[in-house]
């Protein structure tokens, strides 16, 4: 038994090598011709659900890039993976710059997988745009040159939904519940959310720290009404978002929901009714402008449904990526990067441009607050928010939502 | 104060270990009749979940739950007359690997089927909401989630104790080489068994597509709260898997309580515990062919 197995072992070890140095050539011959992408996303987990919108949104760039001459006349290679975790992420991206010949890496929703993807990056000297992690810590105290940051910041979401909280009075004077997410994610949200409530005059009635793992609610709702708070505020993300929201609206309790994180995805599986109050977000499919319909018919065309706000990311990112590279002429990071540093402007399908900031590397860009539609104005199931104006308004810099370099100090290290 | 609202988490424990039993019991009969531990129990759920959904759109809420569970139930006879009748007297790796093979089969199917993204489902209007029973809060909703598991309990309790089948089935448990002395085939009620069980897990599955997100992977998640269950009650007593699964809710609910952060770590500390005193499960009775 022992000597069967033991051969089996060795014939399997010697295809393996047998295939991979067969396989060899053929991947250096590749990298003439092509230029290797590597993007990781989670697919799987309680960031899945978005992660797959992100993923369909590269490949779309990937193959409109492709068809239209591919970037400096070479086609991209498009490597996209589940990133599963902060571990698993950082061994894949080490694996694609190391073995697979990624010059770039990009994707990304969970902070945590993305300050590790980050870390690999600053090692190899490769360029990463991180595009859907939205922890203020990630653009200042662990920030580096290496690393770009395409979604809007914790505190850009919490000045979003705070500022038209202000205006509908429920800021004020009033009690706050939060639920927030047991990762760096949430930690930095409920930072940002501490700030806001203390800058504004509102008290915190209650917070729980909520694990990624949790999936019925019924004990914190429980703790929530015993705090009989004004204004439930959530702080999770991904499916934790859409189960609470659900959830919630099973309890039925009578202080408002309201949240300073969501994404399109989640909000589309929360079911009928079920999603009320004000939330923010950094893009949606209905925004009225030629570069927004076209991606959207686009998107729409081939995967038969709308582009969440993740697929949309990793859409620009890509096609903004590709178009620095045209104007380069070349994949080398340190070329990259002083072209980004520069501030230039991209469409980003917005009233505004976006440029990334020079010293922290945020695209800089507008943000918009929103509600629920009512169920007889919605023109599809898809078509269930109601945009609030852009912040900031048109007369302001777009900075000023953003953090400043003393709130959220960032050294780069060479 | 602090006491009324440590029992309404006690209470509330006690709803949700009702959720949990629905998809162990079946779990736990099918290994102990079968000697199979049913890997792709879970997958069963997220089924029941994903066509209740599909019918709530064509016929609402009422006729999904009931015929959800069913539909799923003929597929469980398909499911034990082609693959897991071939393993119940192999070594117990082989169905371990064949129903964690489909596990993940089924679970990329549903992915291919109805994507990955999650499907929306809301409860009833009727049906939402809080009720006050003295000082106690509850979900609407969960109170007749937990109507639906007690009679749910008491049919297969019945079934079990009180007919000819059921004395067949709780023989076939004990001495299966005795009940097969007798002349009769334990086979066609194995098909029964798994057709009860998996329906039992789509029921469940059913009921909480509104309250849960109904995504690709529910299954898998659901699988290991149920096998913790069926681990801490013991094989082959039906009351101590409805002990275990309404004490793993408890327990869930009282950790909450004091320390959120060990609130779904707190199922694994109980099953360590348990094991290390009783490592037959708390009532698991000694059952010949495991020993």
């Amino acid at each position: 038994m022992t000597s069967y197995s033991r051969r089996t072992l060795l014939k399997t070890g010697a295809a393996f090598a047998g295939a991979s140095a067969l396989g060899f050539p053929a991947i250096v011959r590749a990298q003439a011709t092509r230029i290797k992408i590597g993007h990781l996303v989670p697919l799987t987990g309680f960031l899945g659900a978005i992660g797959s919108y992100a993923q369909l949104g590269v490949k779309l760039a990937a193959a409109e890039i492709n068809q239209s001459g591919g970037i400096i006349g070479k086609q991209i290679d498009l490597m996209s993976e589940d990133s599963v975790n902060p571990a698993t992420a950082s061994t894949k991206a080490q694996r694609m710059i190391e073995q697979d010949g990624a010059v770039v890496l990009l994707g990304e929703i969970s902070s945590a997988s993305s300050l590790t993807i980050m870390q690999v990056a600053e090692r190899n000297k490769k360029v990463f745009f991180s595009t859907g992690a939205r922890s203020d810590a990630l653009r200042g105290k662990n920030c580096n040159r290496y690393s770009f940051h395409c979604d809007i910041p914790n505190t850009v979401m919490v000045n979003a939904v705070g500022t038209a909280l202000n205006q509908k009075g429920m800021v004020k004077g009033k009690k706050f519940f939060t639920l927030t997410a047991d990762y760096i994610f949430g930690h930095d949200l409920l930072k940002a959310a501490k700030t806001f409530f203390d800058a504004n005059g509102a008290t915190l009635a209650g917070d729980e720290l909520i694990a990624t793992d949790v999936t019925d609610f019924s004990p914190y709702l429980l703790k929530v009404r015993q705090a009989k708070p004004d204004v439930v505020c959530c702080n999770l993300a991904g499916n934790q978002v859409t189960n609470l929201v659900k959830q919630y609206a099973e309890f039925g309790f009578p202080y408002p929901l309201v949240g300073f994180n969501l994404n399109t995805g989640d909000a589309w599986a929360a079911g009928e009714g079920n999603l009320s109050g004000t939330w923010p977000t950094v893009w949606y499919h209905t925004l009225d402008n030629p570069a927004s319909k076209a991606f959207v018919a686009a998107f729409t065309k081939k995967y038969d449904k709308p582009p969440e706000n993740h697929a949309w990311i990793d859409y620009i990112t890509l096609k903004l990526l590709a178009q620095a590279i045209n104007e380069i002429k070349s994949t080398e990071s340190e070329a990259l990067i002083a072209h980004f540093e520069k501030q230039t402007e991209f469409d980003i399908m917005k009233a505004r441009k976006g440029y990334f900031r020079s010293w922290d590397h945020q695209l800089v860009q507008e943000a918009y607050p929103f509600t629920v539609k009512p169920k007889n104005e919605m023109k599809d199931k898809w078509d269930m928010l109601v945009l609030g104006d852009a912040v900031p308004v048109p007369t302001e810099p777009l900075e000023k939502i953003y953090p400043t370099k003393t709130q959220n100090p960032c050294e780069m290290k060479a | 104060m602090q006491f009324t609202f440590l029992l309404e988490q006690v209470v509330n424990g006690l709803v949700l270990g009702g959720y949990y039993l629905l998809i162990a019991l079946g779990l736990s009969l099918i290994f102990s009749v079968g000697g199979v531990v049913n890997l792709a129990h879970g997958a069963f759920f997220a089924l029941g979940a994903y066509v209740s959904v599909e019918i709530t759109k064509y016929l609402g809420f009422g006729s999904a739950v009931v015929l959800s569970p069913i539909a799923v139930a003929m597929l469980g006879i398909l499911f034990e007359r082609y693959i897991l009748r071939r393993f119940y007297t192999a070594d117990p790796i082989l169905s371990l690997l064949v129903t964690f093979g489909l596990a993940m089969v089924a679970e990329q199917a549903i992915r291919i089927i109805w994507g990955a993204p999650p499907l929306s489902a809301a409860i009833p209007p009727a049906l939402r909401g809080s009720v006050f029973l003295g000082d106690f809060l509850f979900s609407r909703y969960r109170l007749l989630i937990l109507a639906v598991v007690a009679a749910v309990l008491v049919g297969v309790w019945l079934l079990l104790h009180k007919t000819s089948f059921g004395r067949v089935v709780r023989a076939g448990i004990q001495r299966p080489d005795m009940v097969a002395a007798l002349g009769i085939r334990l086979q066609p009620y194995m098909t029964v068994i798994v057709m009860l069980g998996v329906g039992m897990a789509a029921l469940a599955g059913a009921f909480f597509a509104p309250i849960t997100i109904v995504q690709p992977a529910m299954g898998a998640d659901i699988i290991t709260v149920a096998f913790v269950v069926v681990v801490i009650g013991g094989l082959g007593s039906f009351w101590g898997v409805v002990i275990a699964a309404l004490l793993v809710g408890v327990v869930r609910g009282i950790t909450i309580h004091f320390e959120p952060a060990a609130g779904e770590a707190s199922m694994y500390v109980l099953m360590f515990v348990v094991l290390l005193v009783r490592p037959r499960g708390l009532l698991g009775e000694r059952i010949e062919k495991f020993e």
